[in-house]
């Protein structure tokens, strides 16, 4: 069963951890700018959205690669850059539209989550859960949930009101 | 492995940048941060020096676990002699600076000298450039860093920043980072504000290499876990430091109407659960946040429901806030509190100060000290929620003449009020205290009068104390790393035991703010959360550097040390009413009168609280002047200080 990694902005505390621990993880030096995963701000309003790569079904980097380095890796179904073939070229960084790409200045390689191989840190550290990884056919059930007590919430409001 | 960490020296008033790497020898004898700060500040500090003169050197750090795969590595720590006391200056803040000024290359930054015009400055990856800020001059703490943000077109760059208070040189100006982030104490925002320095920009995507990543990420998840599973920490993380407001204020610790009572009546229109039905919207256990790396996400947002400020978004109130605009001017207002919060944050001042400062004029007012013709006409009575928010106004821009006064801090004000004035200020060493009641708490007392950056909760406070562990707890707690097989009392009320109680925490929190980390991740307001015995291992982890508990002792011992050094040098005797280890004579002739029956009647005992402060000065090793004899100095190292070399 596939499993993706989501994110609920709504939790997310904005504190960066993800972003530590995914530098840490992956290149063994501290550098949110080496991570996989981001935190993207709004501080005058309090908003905090993490970014991470969605693992499209019909990737834009994927299509992009004039060399097919970047394929879908057949256990877990994420997308990953093989980078024997890789020509460094960062077609696949311009042509994401969530900036889920990323480019290493110190090895010149492009980089992107390989959500851990299976256990991704992210997720494991946070506490607030703003990051999950699940089966597909739960993605969307809390989601479902909510939005059919907010439905079910105006209804009722609706009905008070006559 | 070497740590590849650098320090620079800037010199405002020539433009001169020196930087230089920080040797291993020194991160063993000052580990780094605070510890480290005041190593530099010793040094560099010319003795006697004015504290908004150009000498006074302003000292900027990161700590030595700040951004690498520890807990909660956030604190900004921030050294200079202080122009609210004389003495040491010293603020801690948490957010997002400090690291991000690591990964731009620098943990320390020492800046002297005196800009011909206002500045900032730009620190990226390694490099380090004087710019101008004429145009940023007058601006609040968060406009100029969104502005610096355009000018630089970076959305990642993190600023450490003064308000309109710092530029006006009230000496309790805060520097501020973020919505909120505040190093508030002693002043410094106004140090940097006398150099013409209006942000320090940092912006880095430069590693901090680990040594062990493996490790350190294991072990950073034991960590967390330790630290998410306190229960103090959970409510923490639900409703910020006011969690404790209720409690407090029940039970009769939380200072009101300067300090006449311990307790607020109709304190419960304030609590945060109040804050929270008030802003629904923008308050709740998911509308929490949290400075980097952290997990117990202690900081509140909220958006201001109603009055002259509706619809400004906002972070906190903290306990603090409902001190300096609740309790202590006995306003009762979710919206006067909010918007008191919000004020002294767009100003950058120093929300328990400015409160403190407030409420003794609101005595002196109705005591016929301060008349309407020093107010101006304004109605400075307690419980005048307009007269409260004018007056931080009227200070922050140094309005009329006892808003001129008032920002000069208490002791100067004291003398251009004359009469008794001084009498009511609730200070020690020139600095207010946090707004709680230490009269049934002689261990705590003892943390006010003894702080080294004056009164202060967060250099010292024994806070576990009024838990009532059992005693064989806290010998567990308090005999390690080194032994102690004196007396031990569960009981708040009591003398005996705490002087060695405070003596050990300022060793713990001297260490944490050594490391960079927040004191929520020690033992401040639970006995389970980490300290010395915790420490080595994430150091070892991360750095490679090798301690054992009782190496990290004694570094904080030793730096403790240097901070009582400075502040001998710069006229510190102990029973000096404004610059000594003493209280206000309110703890001593005045009894508490509200709170719980272990609270009310109580007041503290002169000559047992003499007695205490002789013990406290012979467990650290110093004579009954409290100056650390030779052997002591000889024992940590620093007999030859200042050395010079940093």
């Amino acid at each position: 069963m596939d499993k993706f990694l989501t994110v609920d902005a709504d939790k997310c505390t904005g504190c960066r951890l993800c972003e530590q621990v995914c530098s840490v993880m992956h290149e063994g030096v501290s550098n949110p700018a080496k991570s996989r995963i981001q935190v993207v701000k709004w501080e005058q309003e309090g908003i905090y959205i993490p970014v991470i790569c969605k693992q499209c079904e019909d990737a834009p980097c994927m299509n992009v690669c004039p060399v097919r380095a970047i394929s879908r890796d057949p256990d877990f179904g994420f997308v990953k850059v093989d980078h024997e073939v890789c020509i460094g070229c960062r077609s696949c960084v311009g042509i994401c539209p969530f900036g889920a790409m990323g480019y290493n200045d110190t090895t010149h390689q492009v980089f992107k989550c390989d959500l851990c191989g299976g256990d991704p840190q992210c997720v494991r550290f946070c506490e607030v859960n703003a990051l999950e990884y699940v089966s597909a056919d739960r993605v969307s059930s809390q989601k479902k949930r909510k939005g059919a007590a907010r439905q079910s919430a105006a209804e009722r409001q609706a009905v008070a009101l006559g | 492995m070497a740590l590849d960490r650098k320090i620079a020296y800037i010199n405002l008033t020539t433009g001169d940048v020196e930087i230089k790497p920080i040797p291993l020898e020194m991160r063993k004898k000052f580990i780094g941060g605070r510890g480290m700060d005041a190593y530099l500040l010793y040094n560099h500090a010319p003795k006697g020096c004015d504290p908004i003169g150009p000498e006074n050197p302003m000292i900027v750090s990161g700590g030595l676990l700040t951004a690498t795969c520890a807990s909660a590595t956030a604190r900004t720590h921030v050294m200079a002699k202080s122009p609210l006391t004389g003495l040491l200056g010293s603020c801690n803040m948490g957010g997002f600076f400090a690291p991000e000024m690591a990964w731009a290359g620098f943990h320390h930054l020492v800046i002297t000298g005196k800009a011909d015009k206002p500045v900032y400055l730009w620190i990226h990856n390694g490099e380090i450039e004087i710019r101008d800020a004429g145009h940023l001059w007058g601006k609040n703490s968060t406009d100029v860093q969104w502005a610096i943000r355009d000018e630089l077109d970076d959305e990642e760059v993190k600023s450490m920043v003064i308000g309109q208070a710092g530029e006006n040189l009230v000496t309790y100006a805060c520097v501020m980072t973020g919505i909120k982030n505040a190093g508030g104490r002693t002043g410094l925002g106004c140090v940097m504000g006398s150099k013409n320095l209006k942000a320090v920009a940092v912006r880095g995507t430069m590693d901090i290499k680990i040594a062990h990543p493996v490790d350190a990420l294991e072990h950073n998840k034991k960590f967390i876990d330790q630290i998410t599973g306190a229960k103090v920490n959970q409510i923490q993380g639900a409703l910020g430091t006011p969690f404790i407001w209720g409690a407090t204020n029940c039970w009769g610790g939380v200072r009101t109407r300067n300090f006449q009572y311990n307790q607020m009546e109709y304190a419960d229109e304030i609590e945060p659960e109040a804050i929270d039905d008030y802003a629904t919207e923008t308050m709740g256990p998911h509308h929490m946040t949290g400075c980097f790396g952290c997990q117990v996400h202690c900081r509140a947002q909220y958006k201001i429901q109603s009055g002259l400020y509706k619809g400004k978004y906002d972070e906190g109130p903290e306990y603090t806030s409902l001190g300096a605009f609740g309790a202590e001017p006995d306003c009762k207002s979710i919206e006067t509190v909010l918007t008191g919060n919000h004020l002294v944050n767009q100003y950058g001042v120093d929300n328990l100060e400015i409160g403190s400062m407030i409420a003794w004029a609101m005595e002196l007012y109705e005591l016929g000290i301060l008349t309407s013709k020093e107010t101006e006409g304004l109605d400075l009575r307690f419980g005048n929620d307009e007269a409260l928010l004018q007056m931080v106004h009227n200070i922050c821009t140094r309005t009329g003449w006892l808003g001129n006064v008032l920002a000069d801090g208490g002791i100067p004000a004291a003398e251009k009020i004359g009469k008794n004035a001084f009498d009511y200020l609730i200070q020690v060493k020139g600095m207010n205290n946090l707004h709680s009641d230490e009269r049934a708490t002689p261990g705590l007392a003892l943390n006010i009068a003894t702080a080294s950056r004056g009164s202060d909760h967060l250099r010292s406070r024994p806070a576990i104390d009024l838990y009532h562990l059992p005693e064989p707890v806290l010998r567990k707690i308090y005999s390690s790393p080194v032994p102690y097989d004196g007396p031990l009392s569960s009981e708040h009320t009591e003398y005996i035991g705490k002087p060695w109680q405070v003596f050990w925490q300022e060793n713990v929190y001297m260490a944490v703010d050594c490391l960079g980390i927040c004191k929520y991740h020690t033992v401040f307001l639970g006995a389970t959360l980490p300290n010395f015995e915790d420490w080595p291992e994430v150091i070892y982890y991360n750095t490679g550097l090798e301690f054992t508990p009782k190496e990290i002792w004694d570094a904080a011992e030793r730096c403790n040390n240097l901070e009582r050094l400075f502040n001998l040098r710069e006229g510190l005797t102990r029973n000096d009413p404004q610059k000594g280890d003493t209280l206000n004579h309110r703890y001593f002739d005045e009894p508490c009168r509200r709170g719980a029956p272990d609270v009310i009647g109580k007041r503290i005992d002169r000559d047992k609280f003499n007695v205490m402060i002789d013990e406290f000065y012979e467990h650290h090793g110093w004579d009954n002047d409290g100056v650390p004899t030779s052997e002591t100095l000889t024992r940590l190292g620093l007999e030859n200080e200042p050395t010079r070399l940093l």
